[in-house]
Parts: C-alpha cells; sequence; structure tokens
C-alpha cells in the first residue's frame, strides 16, 4: 500500500483507537475481535480505561468524549456513532468507514394520539423540543422551515412531554420500545445512524499506511 | 481584581515571550538568508480590498466602520494584504519579489475548543516564479523553517488544488451537487462523499475512483497508482505533481514530502500545488500555504505566486512536545 518515503516521521509508540462504552461497546469489540485485536481484557471487569493489546491501544471512553480526543490526537482513530458525529459536526474528525452496526433512528416524536404538536405550530408558530441533540434539531428544523425552541436535557428525554416540558421530543430510537412504554410515537424520521470509523487528520496523514491497513480490515469484516 | 479578555485571545507573559521571540528570531534569520525581506502591513484593511482577495465571505471575520463610514475588516491572513501591497508599491519593479512577514491575524473561532481569535503567521510569499521552480523553492524555504525552529520529524503534505475541480467538471457534477462533494472531501467525509458522488448521478467505477484517490497519500509511488486510474484532470495533476516533486527529489529535499491527492485547502485563492504542514507530537496542523496563480491578477498583476504560512504558536506547541519526547527518550 501507501509506504511513505519520508522515515523521519516515524510514529510514536502503538495506534491508540477510542472505543465507545455504552450501547456501542459490544459490537465494536466484535468487530475489533474480527480484525485481530485480542479484546479479552476490555471485555472483563477491569475498572481500567486502558489496554494494551498486541500493535494497538485500546482507550475506552463515552462515545460523545470520541470525536473530542479523536481531533486533538489523542486518538489516532475512534468508533462513534453518526448521532455523536452529527451533533459534533464542527469537531474535525474524518470520517473513513461505516461499520454497519449499531443502526438506530434520529426521530421526532410525541405523545401518541395527542396532536399538542401540530397545535403549538398552528397556533404559537412554535414548538418547544426537548432533546439531547439540540444541533441535530435546530438543524432538521431550519432545514424545513420550521421554528423551535429547544430545550436541552441531559438523561430520559421522554420524560419532557409527558409532564409539559415541550411538545415533542428529538431522540436516537433503536427499537421504539421505549417510546411506546411512555405513549409516545414516532411522527418524523430525521436521519439513520449506525457507528463510523474515524481518524484524525494528521495521524491520517501521518499514519497512513497503519490506518489504511485497519480500515481495510474493518471494511473486510463488515461485510464477511 | 480581574478584568476579562475575549475568548480567543491572552496575553503572554515573559517566559513564553523568550521563547517566542527566539523562534521568531530563527525563522526570519532562515526567511532573510534566503532573499526574502520582511514586511509589515496594516491590521486593519479596507474590507472591498480584502474581498477581492477571497471572493467567497470567507474573507474577514471582523468588519467595522471608521468615522467617515467606510467599511473596514481587520485581515484574516497576510497573503491578500501583501498581494495588495505588491499591486501598489512594487507595480514597476522587476519581478520576482522574495517577501516574508511575522504578524497577527484575525478568525472567528468556536467557544471553548482552544480555537485563537487572534494569532500570529509566520510566512514567506514568492511573486513571479511559476510552477514548478517556484513551488520548489518554497518548499525548501519552508524545510528549513522547521529545521530551524527543531521540527525535524514534521512532514509536508503536498496536493494540487485542482485536481477535483477539474475531475468533477470532467464529470458533469456542477452546482449544488458540486459544491456538497467538495465539501465532504474538505472534511474527508469518506462515507458522505460516496453517497454524495453518487446523488449525483455518476457511474459507481468513477465513484469508486475518486474516493479512492482522496485516500492516496504518501510517496512517489501514489503518482503512479492515480495515474492509473486515468481521466484527463488526474493526468494534468498528477503531471504537475510529480514535475514538483521530482525538482525536490533532485535537490535532496523531497525526503519530508508526502505526496496527499486527498488534500483540498478551504482558502478561495488556491490553484496548482497545495501544502499543509504536520508535527507527529501535534494533532493539529502548523501550517499551510500553496500556489495562487490567480490571485495577483484580481489586484492588476499578472504574476504567479506561491507562499505558506507556519502557525506561530502551534510551531511553539510542538517544539515543547519535541523537546519533551527527547528528554524522554
Amino acid at each position: 500500500m501507501t509506504s511513505f518515503a519520508g522515515s523521519r516521521a516515524k510514529a510514536d509508540g502503538p495506534l491508540k483507537l477510542a472505543v465507545p462504552r455504552g450501547a456501542l461497546f459490544g459490537e465494536a469489540l466484535d468487530v475489533l475481535d474480527a480484525v485481530g485485536v485480542d479484546t479479552s481484557e476490555p471485555r472483563g471487569d477491569s475498572r481500567s480505561l486502558i489496554f494494551e493489546t498486541d500493535g494497538i491501544t485500546l482507550v475506552t471512553m463515552r462515545p460523545s468524549d470520541v470525536p473530542t480526543y479523536v481531533e486533538a490526537g489523542a486518538a489516532d482513530v475512534g468508533i462513534t456513532g453518526k448521532d455523536v458525529l452529527l451533533e459534533q459536526a464542527d469537531r474535525v474528525v474524518y470520517e473513513l468507514l461505516d461499520l454497519g452496526f449499531g443502526r438506530c433512528r434520529m426521530v421526532l416524536a410525541a405523545r401518541s394520539g395527542d396532536d399538542r404538536l401540530g397545535e403549538a405550530q398552528r397556533r404559537l408558530g412554535m414548538m418547544r423540543i426537548a432533546t439531547k441533540y439540540p444541533r441535530i434539531a435546530e438543524r432538521h428544523f431550519e432545514s424545513t422551515g420550521r421554528q423551535i425552541e429547544v430545550i436541552e436535557v441531559k438523561g430520559s428525554v421522554e420524560l419532557a412531554p409527558l409532564i409539559g416540558l415541550g411538545d415533542g421530543i428529538v431522540d436516537l430510537v433503536a427499537t421504539g420500545r421505549t417510546l411506546e412504554e411512555n405513549g409516545l410515537e414516532v411522527r418524523e424520521e430525521i436521519v439513520e445512524c449506525t457507528a463510523r470509523f474515524v481518524a484524525n487528520r494528521v495521524a491520517y496523514k501521518l499514519r497512513a499506511a497503519e490506518i489504511d491497513e485497519l480500515t481495510a480490515k474493518l471494511r473486510e469484516a463488515i461485510r464477511g | 481584581m480581574i478584568h476579562r479578555i475575549p475568548p480567543g485571545t491572552r496575553d503572554v507573559l515573559p517566559d513564553e515571550m523568550r521563547e517566542l521571540r527566539k523562534l521568531k528570531a530563527a525563522l526570519i534569520e532562515v526567511f532573510e538568508a534566503r532573499g526574502y525581506g520582511e514586511v509589515a502591513t496594516p491590521a486593519i484593511e479596507y474590507d472591498e480590498v480584502m474581498a477581492r482577495g477571497d471572493g467567497r465571505a470567507a474573507g474577514s471575520s471582523y468588519r467595522f466602520f471608521d468615522e467617515s463610514g467606510e467599511l473596514l475588516a481587520l485581515r484574516s491572513d497576510m497573503t491578500v494584504p501583501i498581494a495588495r501591497l505588491l499591486a501598489s508599491r512594487f507595480a514597476q519593479a522587476e519581478p520576482p519579489h522574495r517577501l516574508c512577514y511575522l504578524a497577527s491575524a484575525y478568525r472567528a473561532v468556536r467557544p471553548q475548543r482552544g480555537q485563537m481569535r487572534e494569532f500570529m503567521q509566520a510566512g514567506v510569499e514568492l511573486i513571479g516564479v511559476p510552477a514548478p521552480e517556484g513551488t520548489v523553492e518554497v518548499i525548501e524555504v519552508l524545510e528549513a523553517a522547521l529545521d530551524a525552529a527543531g521540527l525535524e520529524r514534521a512532514v509536508i503534505g503536498l496536493g494540487d488544488a485542482d485536481l477535483y475541480r477539474q475531475l468533477l467538471e470532467e464529470l458533469g457534477v456542477e452546482g449544488e451537487a458540486r459544491d456538497s462533494v467538495l465539501a465532504s472531501l474538505a472534511a474527508h467525509d469518506l462515507v458522505g462523499l460516496e453517497e454524495k458522488l453518487r446523488e449525483a448521478g455518476i457511474a459507481a467505477e468513477q465513484v469508486e475512483t475518486c474516493v479512492a484517490l482522496s485516500q492516496m497519500r504518501g510517496g512517489r509511488e501514489v503518482l503512479e497508482q492515480a495515474h492509473g486510474l486515468g481521466g484527463g484532470a488526474v493526468e494534468r495533476a498528477t503531471a504537475r505533481l510529480s514535475e514538483t516533486f521530482d525538482e525536490l527529489d533532485r535537490r535532496g529535499a523531497a525526503d519530508r514530502v508526502q505526496i496527499d491527492l486527498g488534500l483540498l485547502r478551504d482558502l478561495g485563492y488556491y490553484s496548482g500545488a497545495i501544502l499543509e504542514v504536520y508535527d507527529p507530537a501535534l494533532g493539529h496542523v502548523i501550517g499551510g500555504g500553496g500556489r495562487y496563480d490567480d490571485l495577483m491578477k484580481r489586484f492588476g498583476l499578472d504574476l504567479s505566486a506561491a507562499g505558506f504560512a507556519l502557525y506561530l504558536e502551534r510551531v511553539h506547541v510542538a517544539q515543547m512536545e519535541e523537546s519533551r519526547r527527547g528528554g524522554e527518550a
């Protein structure tokens, strides 16, 4: 492949890969297994955050921190959801590959059989939307020519419209069960999200051979 | 009592100032030794002058009116002010012109990201020497500057600003579709790039070619691989790049140059060769530049041009990281 002639650009130590804890953790480790990375340690009940494996260092963190670490170059490459990348669209990370797993939808949801949302838009010209994804929500409504007031919350967003905080929510939905159990229903689909493989801009240039090789292996693994 | 300063600006205290002064002196010495005379221009220009250089609205982030109602702008880089200076002061002089600078520039920042609203650039402009000689000279000066700063591991990415513009033209991708493809390329969003190329109605094979091209970076072998993909635009770009690279090689200056067909700079005035500077100790780009053969024309001088700027504060950070690393080794 691209063996870079500039031998002076020797990389410092093994490649550092940011692995998202949480919903994507298991499948991220599975795909790493498939490309020959030993993931037995992070799978164990260790409280460590950093795991040295043969040739690659796994750094575990919240999915929403992955773009931060990768942009700064503290991690060379990483795995995180497209929802995180869209919400932090101003972070400069290179998106190299759609890993295909962790598939879910970003949706606008509101109380089932209740027209508060439509009424707010008709009569007040403005919907109040609770969300953990204020930028995605703003962009979606702006691009469809509607005005909203964004209410940013950190925890269970489903709660908000049930007790009168906001007319609807923008949130990530995998099966839709949580929505259903809380008497909410999907009104609009905004975007479909999957896990992505991302790289730091400088690492992508200076560690080209290693990153290209890993990308190719990952591509192979998700096809298989 | 604490008095605020705007985010993205800062005070520099004696210890840092001493190091910065040393770094600046080392860089200016390199530039002067190669015949680049130092110039200074006002931090405030007329907005119409800045806009003439960079046609897109991106030009200046800070505009204001003076007492007679004229629209002024804080400069966002030094290349446009120097083009203005040359056209006004050196119109009759015999080219080529070699100028250098150490100056603050001003850009809008995104909050809480450590971005600087006011930052220092150290750079050179070589006016009136066409490609490839001019490009090669500028890269040699850049290498000498990096050595003088102690960044022996730094790498220079060399790409071509016209490659995708011409390639997309060849493929018949125009207007909005073209802009969104270029935006994906600039962000290096390969997943989005593939999507947008497909949406633009391009044949699958050519989509693959575009995506593959944008990932090609390395030594001379990259040019051969790219050439194999065919097409007039690719052929012209690789021919330009290999001319430059071969000349660098002849002079023993190609070692730290990485050919990069995925390189795209976000300033509007570049044409032909474009440069980016990286140091392995830092996750951010520490400098950039390239050719802007049409810029001088906009100021009424028909001269080719090339140059680069190093971001002084980032070079300083890289210096510290490198010396720390040296200490550990």
